[in-house]
C-alpha cells in the first residue's frame, strides 16, 4: 500500500479532471479532456510524429551532454589536481557559472544561429558546469590520510593519482555526470523553446501552444516529464551499479 | 628483512601554528635505542607528541632535530622496510580486503605471483582467509585493524610502527587482537613501536615500556618489563607493573 501512496493525488487530480470535462464545467476551448490528450498521443505516436521529434531532441541531449561532460571532465581534472591550473582557470569558471545558463542564448544564436549546432553548444553548457564543479570538488577533497598511506609505500605521482586520488574522487565525479545528464535534458527543452527551428519535442509543445492545441501541450508535457523520469531513474541505476562494485564510500 | 637497530638520537620537533605562525615544540629530546626485534611501548597522555614521534620515523615529517637511524643509517622520507598501522584503518574503501593488502606490495621487487603468494600468507596470519573478498565497510572495526596489520607486513619490514591500534576497539576484541599481535611479532621477529594511552596493553605488550609526559613531549622514564614473551594477562608482576606505570600518571 505505502508503495503505491505517491500514486493517489495524481489520480485524484486525474479523476477530478475527467470530472470537469465530463459535465462540462469549463466551456472554454482551452480546456481539453483526458480522452482527447490520450487521443492525439495515439494519433503522435501511430503517425511516427512523436519519434521523429523525441529522436531528435534525444540525439541533441546526448550529442551535448556528451560534449559538455567531456570537456567538463578534463576541465575539473585540471582544476582539481593542478595548483597552477586553478590559479589560472579558476577565477574565470567561477565567473563563467555565476552567468545564467539562458543569458547565453543571444550570444549563442548570434554566434551559431538557430540550429541544430547552436542548441547543442548551448546543451554542452548545461551539462559542463555541474561536472566541472563536481569533478574538481572530488579531486580535491581526497582524504589526507588516504594520500598519507600511499606516501607510505612509496606511490609515485602517477600512482597515487590513479589509485587513490580518481576512485576516491569516483562519487563526487558521477554525482556531476548525473547532475549533467538532468540539467541538459531541461536545457534541450529551453533552447528547442528558445532557438526555435526543426524538430524536437519542445517544438512539438510551441506547435501546440500556437495552435492553441491544449492536448498537444499537455502530451508533449508528459513526454518530457518521462523522458526525465527515464533518465533519472537510469543514472540511478549506474550509481548503484559502480557502487556496488566499489563498496559504499 | 633482516631487523635492523632504530636510534632515536635527540629528536626534537616544531610544529609553526597556522593561525599565529609561532613555534610549538611538540618533541623535546627524544633519546631511545631499539634493539632490532625489540617490542617497545610508548605511553603517554594524549597530546604529548606519540604520533608525531612515529610519523618522523616514518619518513611523514621531515623537518626535526635529531637524527633517526636505521641500521645505522638516516632516515630519508618514506620506504617500505617501515610499516604503519593507523588508529583509523585508512583502508581504501573502494578495494576489498585482499586488494587493500595488495596496496602495501605495489612497488616491491616481487614478481606478481610472489606477491599473490605474500597477500594469501598474510591474509592467513590474521585469520582472514574467507573475507578475502569482503569490502572495508562490510567488516568489523576489529577486522579491519587487522587488514591493516597485513598491509602494514606485507613487505617484510624491519620495523612496524603502530599508532594506538587497537584505540577504538570494545575491550574484548582489543585484548583477543593483543594476544595476536603478541603472537605475529613472535613470528615475524620484527621490531614493533606500539604507541597507547592504555598502560596494561603496554605492559602486556612491551619489552620495554616508555612513559612520556606532555608539553613538550618528552620521556620521563623507561620501564623495563623484563617477562618472557608469550606472557599472562594475569601474572602478577604485569600487574604490579601496571600499577607502576599508572603511578606516573595519577601523581603527576
Ligand atoms: N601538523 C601539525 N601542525 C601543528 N601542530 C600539530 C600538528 N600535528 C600535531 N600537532 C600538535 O602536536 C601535539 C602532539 O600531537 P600528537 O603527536 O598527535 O599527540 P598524541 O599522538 O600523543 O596524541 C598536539 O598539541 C597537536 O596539536
Ligand atoms: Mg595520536
Amino acid at each position: 500500500m505505502k508503495a503505491y501512496r505517491g500514486w493517489l493525488l495524481p489520480l485524484v487530480a486525474l479523476g477530478a479532471w475527467w470530472l470537469a470535462s465530463e459535465y462540462g464545467w469549463s466551456r472554454s476551448g482551452l480546456w481539453v479532456s483526458p480522452q482527447q490528450v490520450l487521443a492525439t498521443a495515439i494519433h503522435e505516436v501511430a503517425s511516427g510524429h512523436l519519434w521523429v521529434a523525441l529522436g531528435a531532441s534525444l540525439a541533441r541531449d546526448l550529442s551535448g551532454f556528451a560534449i559538455g561532460a567531456g570537456l567538463g571532465l578534463a576541465l575539473g581534472c585540471v582544476l582539481g589536481l593542478s595548483a597552477l591550473g586553478n590559479r589560472l582557470l579558476g577565477p574565470s569558471f567561477n565567473t563563467f557559472k555565476q552567468v545564467s545558463l539562458f543569458a547565453w542564448i543571444p550570444l549563442i544564436s548570434v554566434w551559431f544561429g538557430l540550429g541544430d549546432v547552436a542548441k547543442v553548444v548551448f546543451l554542452s553548457l548545461a551539462a559542463l558546469v555541474p561536472v566541472v564543479v563536481n569533478t574538481a570538488d572530488g579531486l580535491r577533497n581526497v582524504p589526507l590520510p588516504l594520500l598519507e598511506v600511499a606516501r607510505v609505500y612509496g606511490y609515485s605521482r602517477w600512482q597515487s593519482l590513479t589509485l587513490v586520488r580518481l576512485p576516491a574522487a569516483l562519487p563526487s565525479i558521477f554525482t556531476g555526470l548525473y547532475l549533467g545528464l538532468i540539467y541538459s535534458w531541461l536545457a534541450t527543452i529551453g533552447a528547442e523553446y528558445l532557438l526555435v527551428s526543426g524538430e524536437g519535442i519542445g517544438n512539438t509543445l510551441i506547435d501546440g501552444s500556437e495552435h492553441f492545441r491544449m492536448d498537444l501541450v499537455l502530451f508533449g508535457m508528459l513526454v518530457i516529464g518521462t523522458v526525465g523520469w527515464l533518465l533519472n531513474s537510469l543514472a540511478r541505476l549506474a550509481e548503484r551499479r559502480l557502487q556496488r562494485l566499489y563498496g559504499t564510500f | 628483512m633482516q631487523a635492523n637497530s632504530l636510534v632515536l638520537d635527540h629528536v626534537s620537533k616544531h610544529f609553526t601554528q597556522p593561525n599565529n605562525g609561532a613555534a610549538l615544540q611538540v618533541l623535546d629530546d627524544i633519546a631511545l635505542n631499539i634493539a632490532p626485534g625489540e617490542f617497545i611501548s610508548i605511553v603517554g597522555a594524549s597530546g604529548c607528541g606519540k604520533s608525531t614521534l612515529l610519523r618522523l620515523i616514518l619518513g611523514l615529517e621531515s623537518e626535526f632535530e635529531g637524527q633517526i637511524l636505521l641500521g645505522g643509517r638516516a632516515i630519508r622520507g618514506t620506504g617500505l622496510e617501515r610499516g604503519i598501522v593507523f588508529q583509523d584503518h585508512r583502508l581504501f574503501p573502494w578495494l576489498n580486503v585482499r586488494d587493500n593488502i595488495a596496496v602495501g606490495l605495489k612497488n616491491s621487487p616481487l614478481a606478481s605471483a610472489a606477491k599473490q603468494q605474500v597477500v594469501r600468507e598474510h591474509l592467513a596470519l590474521v585469520g582472514l582467509e574467507r573475507f578475502a573478498e569482503a569490502y572495508p565497510h562490510q567488516i568489523s572495526g576489529g577486522m579491519a585493524q587487522r587488514v591493516a596489520i597485513a598491509r602494514g607486513l606485507v613487505n617484510r619490514p624491519s620495523v612496524l610502527l603502530l599508532d594506538e591500534p587497537f584505540g577504538a576497539l570494545d575491550a574484548l576484541t582489543r585484548a583477543r587482537l593483543q594476544n595476536e599481535l603478541q603472537r605475529i611479532w613472535a613470528q615475524e621477529n620484527i621490531t614493533m613501536v606500539l604507541v597507547t594511552h592504555d598502560v596494561e596493553e603496554a605492559v602486556f605488550l612491551g619489552d620495554r615500556v616508555v612513559v612520556m609526559q606532555p608539553n613538550p613531549g618528552r620521556i620521563k622514564r623507561i620501564v623495563d618489563v623484563g617477562l618472557p614473551h608469550p606472557r599472562q594477562r594475569s601474572d602478577a608482576r604485569l600487574v604490579a607493573l601496571r600499577d607502576d606505570v599508572l603511578g606516573d600518571f595519577l601523581d603527576a
